[in-house]
């Protein structure tokens, strides 16, 4: 494999649905983002692991992170700098709102022939939406061969990866040319740790949107003294899109009505734990031919 | 008038069930519309197939059979399912929500600029109009889905470009005879057209099969626990009931990440969708994400110190209280009166 092998992560910032509280839904029953604290997709951790263990097994190579979202979600790029990647960029700005999987994915693909990786790691799904389209789209807007369900690069070739894949079936091992992009799985190895020396050294990592938001403070200072500190941020206009392919516009899917949860009311018999009322409930249970 | 697509995925040399669940629901919205049903099918030694899919509704099963298509690739896949939609235009193109298919559906949507819509649970032919244009749409396939880790069900739908695309799970839609069988008129896709030597670049090195050891979705009864179970020691209490019972373990979402149990036998949205006789949700809260999943069961018995806990809504019977304490009782009474 070539030396300073650039290799790019597709990291997204996500709503923790996986556990929703009680005030996670507002009295009028929409989601309360507010309530919902916003993290680093599990997945994309993964990715990041298998991004870090190539950058481990090849001399001079990178990672950096790239994701689309508020200015907020450069906390993750600075969370992945904690744990080993070189930088990141934040894709941001009003004409995304909106975007479906197909014009997030134009998105980050005009993101990424900016940036010319050769390699492109990305969670297999994020817990917001669950669709995993994201990482094969990106393939085929960039014309890419894919591997879904990447669990482990078995090894490294002069121009192509070895890869073993998770299927419902069993697994599956391929050899994929570089570049590539790689989607990873839930059971690949888990995410290293935040290093305190990195914490230490990238704490004062910024967005230039962010330098912009208070010049004056201390952390934006050192920022701006130092490139290394400095998260690229790209606005629209910086990755040469077509606009129409972007935000609502450029989302074929609309929709059309949101419903919240309602479940149908039903009379459910009450009991407690009470051994005579477990005790009829099993006789009436056999009783009935629903048990035994 | 356009016709339905429904991607037939072979497993092992079998049409999987999904394929054959999607059939169903594609005949069903093939009359609606007054179209007919297409099967598109990949792989290599299909000769006779077109019989199976044509008990299912199927009228016309295009075919590439060639050792290129099996085992599956992507790209090829791709390729071909993408110059068949361009010279035939479906209005409508299926997919099961597999390994497979959610690893080639995204490529086709984005090489196409159509929209897909992943996981879905309904899919219903009805109208649109537009809130900001009040262009008015006729016959669109609502897509259906929960979303937001399950907290709202969203109707998604494709105004505008074709064809609308859906991928759904296995078991989520019922497999069913078509009252009357398809014609299953086997026609063969001028597949060399639309391969190229770049589309076979990623070589399969070795594929190991492994049989899937815990299968709970045939499962008459299904005792499930949650996160409420509270640990992993706890979580055996519902092995137990399970094999006193005669049943499988499922499990939600939040037990599995916790790691409780193993991802085999998550119920839900991300699972598998269950429909045995009775479901005993053991610590469950009942997330619209976990009862989609398990919401057509004959009875549900829930579990659950939380009287106002969602999953007793559509419980048959809600037993308020411990698991740890409810759980014993139910294997002891059980024990006590099936003799």
């Amino acid at each position: 494999m070539k030396k300073q092998l650039k290799i790019v992560v597709l990291a997204k910032q996500v709503p923790d649905t996986r556990n929703v509280g009680k005030d996670a839904m507002t009295p009028e029953g929409t989601v309360n983002r507010a309530a919902l604290p916003a993290i680093f997709n599990p997945e994309d951790l993964n990715a990041l692991e298998m991004a870090l263990s190539l950058k481990d097994r090849i001399e001079g190579a990178t990672v950096r992170i790239l994701t689309m979202g508020p200015q907020r979600a450069a906390d993750i790029i600075r969370d992945a700098m904690f744990r080993g990647a070189d930088g990141g960029y934040l894709l941001s700005g009003r004409e995304f709102a909106g975007s479906d999987t197909l014009a997030t994915s134009y998105a980050l693909s005009c993101a990424l022939r900016k940036i010319g990786p050769d390699v492109i790691i990305a969670g297999r799904q994020a817990i917001d939406g669950d669709t995993a389209q994201v990482g094969p789209q990106v393939a085929e807007k960039l014309g890419l061969p894919q591997v879904t369900y990447a669990e482990e690069i078995v090894e490294i070739k002069d121009s192509s990866l070895v890869i073993k894949r998770r299927l419902s079936c069993g697994t599956e091992v391929v050899e994929c040319p570089v570049p590539a992009v790689v989607t990873v799985n839930a059971s690949a190895p888990e995410c290293r740790p935040r290093n305190a020396r990195r914490v230490m050294k990238f704490k004062c990592a910024l967005a230039a949107s962010e330098i912009a938001a208070a010049p004056d403070s201390e952390t934006a200072r050192r920022a701006a003294e130092k490139p290394y500190l400095q998260i690229v941020e790209f606005a629209a206009a910086d990755v040469d899109p077509d606009p129409q392919q972007l935000g609502l516009t450029g989302s074929p899917t609309k929709v059309k009505k949101i419903e919240n949860v309602v479940f149908q009311a039903k009379e459910a018999k009450r009991l407690t734990a009470a051994d005579e009322e477990i005790n009829s409930l099993m006789v009436e249970l056999i009783a009935s031919h629903t048990l035994g | 008038m356009n016709n339905i697509f429904v991607y037939i995925e072979i497993e092992e040399g079998k049409v999987a069930d999904v394929s054959l669940e999607l059939l169903t629901k594609g005949r069903e919205l093939a009359s609606t519309l007054g179209v007919s049903l297409d099967a598109v099918v990949l792989g290599e030694g299909l000769a006779g197939i077109e019989k199976e899919l044509a008990k299912y509704g199927a009228d016309t099963v295009w075919v590439a059979d060639d050792k290129t298509f099996a085992p599956f690739r992507t790209l090829p896949h791709t390729a071909v399912l993408c110059g068949l939609i361009e010279q035939e235009k479906p209005q409508i193109v299926l997919f099961g929500a597999t390994c497979i298919g959610r690893d080639f559906a995204p490529r086709v949507s984005s090489a196409l600029h159509s929209g897909l819509t992943a996981d879905c649970t309904q899919l219903v032919i009805g109208d649109h109009k537009d809130p900001k244009s009040g262009k008015e749409y006729t016959d669109l396939l609502y897509q259906i889905r929960p979303a937001f880790g399950g907290n709202i069900i969203a109707t998604i739908v494709n105004p505008d470009c074709r064809p609308q695309m859906a991928t759904v799970r296995e078991g989520v839609m019922r497999k069913e005879y078509a009252a009357q069988p398809g014609k299953g008129e086997v026609k063969a896709i001028g597949w060399q057209k639309f391969v190229k030597d770049s589309d076979l670049a990623v070589r399969i090195v070795e594929r190991q099969i492994e049989e899937r050891k815990i299968d709970i979705k045939g499962a008459g009864i299904i005792v499930a626990g949650g996160y409420g179970m509270g640990s992993k020691e706890n979580f055996r209490l519902v092995h137990e009931l399970a094999d006193v019972l005669g049943g499988e373990v499922g499990a939600s979402r939040a037990a599995v990440d916790a790691g409780f149990t193993e991802h085999a036998r998550q119920v839900g949205q991300t699972g598998v969708t269950v429909r045995p006789k009775l479901y005993i949700a053991c610590g469950i809260s009942g997330q619209i994400q976990h009862t989609a999943g398990m919401d057509q069961s004959s009875m549900v018995i829930s579990i659950n110190s939380d009287p106002e806990a969602p999953i007793n809504k559509i419980a048959d019977y809600a037993i308020t209280g411990d698991v740890n304490d409810i759980i014993p009782k139910m294997i002891k009474y059980y024990k006590q009166n099936s003799k």
